[in-house]
């Protein structure tokens, strides 16, 4: 069966998207290839710095032939109707069926395509498939009608080791590429995946991401090791540096030590950051923070004619000059106190329509506080260190290398005496950074953290910039994760619209006095924490012009982190129907409340009786439904007691009144499974029910009131879930 | 292999090098600008269908990066080795590490790599792909095919090369402190510019003139805004240069808020659109030789 391979080899395609090209790649070509009945055996891409390849097995020499068949208009039906059939199917009138499908006789058109060889569908295919690539960022250059990430130079496209024709990007296919940009010289003739490979790696290229990633870590491990050290593990980078080098080649460099008594985090920064290279530590040591060891690894794209020594004598050069840098910062911003920077935030804009940044760390000072009220902590630790987690942006370290924002607040803090749990909140209040990033765990860490994303979310959505589509330029949806993940990892309860509402009374209240007055006077008495409190109370029900507008953003903004948290829960494997069935009863802004709901009703729905109770609901709501349709009404409200006749429904009544009350009394409690564990015991009524009462009896009376009946069903069940968005 | 020993040895090697490929070699633009990309040379040819190729040494001015001749590699005042080639050759990345290679830095011993580093100037409302190139982890060169200027599709597109000289010669003469350097065999590069470096940081930090600058931006402005209804594209970018270096300057004294920063950004970027809506409309350096 034929083999295809194909290869796209350009100028040096960014790191970054190198591995999701490969897959876009695979399933484009797949897409296409299916799309024309061409089945295979096997798939595999590779992407490096200058090529990506495709490699499919056992595809078929050519398409099967296959038989359609058509169903045209009836005989006798108007000529335009029987042409159009005829024109659109590619026949005859005399090449067409005649069938009889009982109603009269029609026209069958039996349209038979003889399947082409594979070879020129992929000639056909190619261009338009590869035109397709979604680059995060493409180009034009001269000659190439279509978009790239870089400049094409070749494209190799054999099936079986012949070329397929075609032109793409103005380049045309072939069986020529070629290798390493210094270590290889030359055309490099290839027919099949085989040869390809092996004189691809005599050209030194290693086409594989994963094997290039291997042999770095390897060898960097083994030199590291030589040397009684380790890596510090980071993936990101491996990967980076895995997409800049056809053939990695580990090298080892040192740090000069003027610069080892800096803290190693920001040493470690600069190297990553500006020059990609990986810090080493001790091999005994479990700390990452505490020791950083004066060598680096590297990793060049080059057998060195020295051995290397040139490349890293030039390294550690260019490190010094970074490193010169940094450490005159950290040696100027030390002689001020963090404190005195946050009169210098006056200077940067946070948003145009919300304030400088000097205003967002009263505010977020403010907010801590009231969290720390509400979450039981130290309000006064919050409020130092909600004042403060922003000041070390105006320090020229954190100008320079702005990833150290945090980590040099963090050591100003420290070296300034602040208390602990304010310098490690400082240092932790962006947390979470990402999916692999925990959120913070420590009560203040916790209160500023939340301060922080609660008060860009809100105002910037006040300011406009809520996300749309692939817009997010602010990185709401982020804070809005960021929350979500802060409450329910450390099971927080809280009642969301009070902070996302502070918010807004924070920004307005006292505005005539200085932010300095303001929060002095909220410490001092706690007024201001009252004050948000009334002020919430007073306004729940008013509809006043800006009050209603706060509102809205309230409730909006609410809906957005109810819209994260679906997304959030569902990648954690619960079940969007579930979700949504929870989430449409709305008016709920305690999340570890909605989690739980959630939770017990997929474990409620796992067990017999909820499967059952389930099937029972949904004849009850159709049955109830057609009725209303049929009779143009609702069904909604209290069956007459005196109207029950057969025990069924009477017994079905009576565990109804009761299991209202109940479920009603465990929701109180917040007692889920226990609320679904009183409904489960519907179901032995339900089924008995419709075994043997009928509903629509020509009694209207009577009818009406099983009706009713029913409908309770419905109500009851809804008061944990809307069990009608329940799929499956 | 012959290692370019002095700053000027490495002027000469460049200018020598894309003369050959083909260069008009130009000497710096007499107006002050922060980058060799603003000269028209680069910025008005990099537009329109006319073939293009050109080298030249632009003295670069950026204002708050004075350090008053004390930061080892931060200048107020450096130079920049600027070529543009217009279409792009199919070989220009060979043709560039010729250069490398014509300047002593044998590519058998160096680690070179192509960095992904797409390049924007929002004064100018331009913007490309490119990366910048790497030598051993030191940033010898910014390479960028252009796609648009002045909001303008380039059409052909055009290969921008940008070495900084000053960084270039430190690194092949091993040098850690740029007025160390050779400027040729006699004088050392400190002898030439660091009491430039001196004065200048004095008088962008701290003597300007604001109101003096404010005004002669809103003079250059309106100058510019005029020849631009006149139909002369040269001229009105000329102007359009002066109002962004006096904007610099306003900048590295201090005196512009961060919210009018973004404003002004944005009033510089209309001129340059202006100006180079301007030159689209005109002959765009055409000319028939007068006697045969």
């Amino acid at each position: 069966m034929p083999e295809l391979l194909l290869e796209l080899f350009s100028e040096e395609i960014p790191a970054r998207m190198q591995a999701q090209a490969a897959k876009d790649l695979e399933r484009l070509v797949v897409g296409s290839l299916s799309d024309r009945g061409l089945l295979f055996d096997g798939i595999k891409t590779f992407s490096g710095p200058r090529r990506l390849t495709l490699v499919i097995a056992g595809l078929p020499a050519q398409q099967k032939d296959v038989e359609e068949e058509r169903k045209g208009p009836r005989i006798g039906a108007p000529e335009k109707a029987i042409e159009g059939f005829l024109r659109s199917a590619g026949v005859t009138l005399d090449q067409c069926a005649k069938e009889n499908d009982g109603k009269g006789q029609y026209y069958v058109a039996r349209i038979k395509r003889v399947g082409r060889p594979t070879a020129d569908v992929l000639a056909e295919i190619l261009p338009e498939t590869l035109a397709k690539l979604p680059w995060p960022k493409s180009m034009r250059w001269p000659g190439s009608p279509v978009r790239w990430v870089r400049p094409l130079h070749a494209v190799v496209c054999a099936l079986d080791g012949e070329v397929v024709p075609f032109t793409f990007a103005g380049v045309e296919s072939g069986r020529t590429t070629y290798g390493h940009r210094i270590l290889s010289k030359g055309e490099i003739e290839v027919r099949r995946y085989e040869d390809y490979a092996k004189k691809l790696h005599d050209a030194h290229v290693v086409l594989s991401a994963g094997e290039r990633r291997g042999i770095i870590l390897n060898d960097m491990k083994q030199k590291a090791f030589a040397l009684g050290l380790d890596w510090i593990d980071d993936q990101g980078l491996l990967d980076e540096v895995s997409g800049l080098a056809e053939w990695p080649v580990v090298l080892f460099g040192k740090i000069d030590d003027a610069f080892m008594d800096v803290p190693g985090e920001i040493l470690q920064t600069a190297m990553r950051t500006h020059q990609k290279y990986f810090s080493l530590k001790p091999a005994e040591s479990a700390n990452e923070r505490s020791a950083l060891s004066n060598r680096f690894a590297f990793v060049s794209n080059m057998i060195a004619a020295d051995g290397g020594a040139e490349i890293v004598a030039g390294n550690e050069r260019v490190l010094r000059a970074r490193l010169s840098d940094a450490k005159f910062f950290w040696d100027q911003d030390r002689k001020r106190r963090l404190e005195s920077r946050v009169a210098d935030l006056k200077k940067s804009i946070f948003h145009a329509k919300a304030g400088t940044m000097h205003d967002r760390a009263y505010r977020v000072a403010l907010l801590a506080m009231m969290l720390a009220d509400l979450l039981g902590c130290d309000i006064v630790k919050a409020e130092r260190a909600g004042l403060l987690a922003k000041a070390d942006l105006a320090s020229g370290i954190v100008g320079e290398f702005p990833e150290l924002q945090g980590v040099m607040g963090y050591f100003f803090a420290r070296n300034d005496g602040e208390d602990d749990d304010v310098s490690l909140a400082v240092r932790d209040h962006y947390k979470p950074l990402g999916p692999g990033d925990s959120a913070p765990e420590t009560p203040i860490s916790i209160a500023v953290a939340l301060a922080d994303k609660i008060d860009s979310l809100v105002t910037l959505w006040r300011a406009g910039e809520k996300p749309t589509g692939s817009k997010d330029p602010f990185a709401l949806r982020r804070a809005g994760l960021g929350i979500i993940r802060i409450i329910l990892e450390n099971k927080l309860r809280l009642a969301l619209a009070i902070p996302l509402r502070a918010v807004m009374v924070i920004s307005q209240a006292h505005a005539e006095r200085s932010w300095d007055e303001r929060l002095s006077g909220a410490l001092s008495s706690r007024t201001l924490l009252k004050g948000i409190a009334d002020d919430l109370a007073a306004t729940a029900g008013k509809s006043d012009g800006a009050t209603q507008g706060d509102l809205e953003v309230v409730a909006d903004v609410l809906d957005f982190l109810a819209d994260r948290l679906k997304v959030a829960l569902r990648d954690k494997g619960a079940r969007h129907d579930l979700i949504d069935a929870v989430f449409s009863l709305g008016g709920e802004d305690d999340l570890v409340r909605l989690v739980a709901r959630v939770d017990a009703l997929q474990a409620f729905l796992k067990t017999e009786d909820g499967a059952n109770l389930l099937v029972g609901y949904r004849r009850a709501v159709n049955i109830v439904k057609a009725e209303e349709k049929k009779d143009k009404t609702t069904y909604e409200g209290e069956p007459d007691p005196k109207l029950l006749q057969a025990p069924e429904e009477i017994a079905l009544f009576k565990e109804m009144a009761e299991a209202r009350e109940l479920i009603a009394a465990e929701l109180a409690h917040e007692r889920f499974t226990e609320a679904m564990t009183v409904m489960a015991r519907l179901r032995g009524p339900v089924d008995a029910f419709f075994d043997k009462v009928t509903v629509n009896v020509p009694d209207a009376k009577l009818r009406q009131n099983r009706l009713l009946l029913l409908s309770r069903l419905r109500a009851s069940l809804h008061a944990v879930a809307d069990f009608s968005k329940i799929e499956g | 292999m012959h290692k370019a020993r002095t700053l000027q040895d490495l002027i000469l090697t460049l200018q020598a090098y894309w003369a050959r490929q083909g260069c008009v070699i130009l000497q710096p633009y007499d107006v002050e600008m922060g980058a060799g990309t603003f000269h028209p040379a680069t910025t008005l040819r990099a537009l329109g269908p006319r073939p293009w190729r050109a080298a030249y040494v632009q003295p670069s001015r950026r204002p708050s990066d004075g350090r008053y001749g004390e930061n080892p590699n931060r200048l107020q005042h450096y130079y920049q080795f600027q070529v543009i080639l217009k279409p792009a050759p199919k070989d220009v990345l060979d043709l560039y590490l010729g250069s490398v290679r014509e300047i002593g830095l044998d590519l058998a011993v160096h680690d070179i790599r192509f960095v992904e580093d797409d390049w924007e100037s929002p004064t100018l409302g331009a913007w490309g792909l490119g990366w910048e190139v790497w030598c051993d982890g030191m940033e010898i060169t910014q390479f960028t095919y252009f796609q648009q200027v002045g909001g303008f599709d380039c059409d052909p597109v055009s290969a921008e090369i940008t070495y900084g000289l000053e960084r270039l010669a430190m690194y092949v003469q091993d040098v850690e402190f740029v007025y160390d350097l050779a400027y040729n065999d006699r004088f050392r590069y400190g002898e030439v510019f660091h009491q430039s470096e001196r004065e200048f940081s004095t008088y962008n930090f701290e003597k300007s003139d604001s109101e003096m600058l404010f005004r002669h931006f809103a003079d250059a402005e309106k100058e510019c805004k005029a020849l631009v209804a006149a139909n002369l594209a040269l001229p009105a970018y000329d102007q359009c240069i002066k109002a962004s270096h006096c904007f610099n300057l306003l900048d590295a004294r201090g005196v512009i808020s961060v919210t009018e920063r973004a404003a002004y950004i944005g009033r510089v970027r209309a001129l340059a659109k202006a100006c180079c809506e301007t030159w689209l409309a005109s002959p765009m350096g055409e000319y028939a030789p007068r006697y045969g």
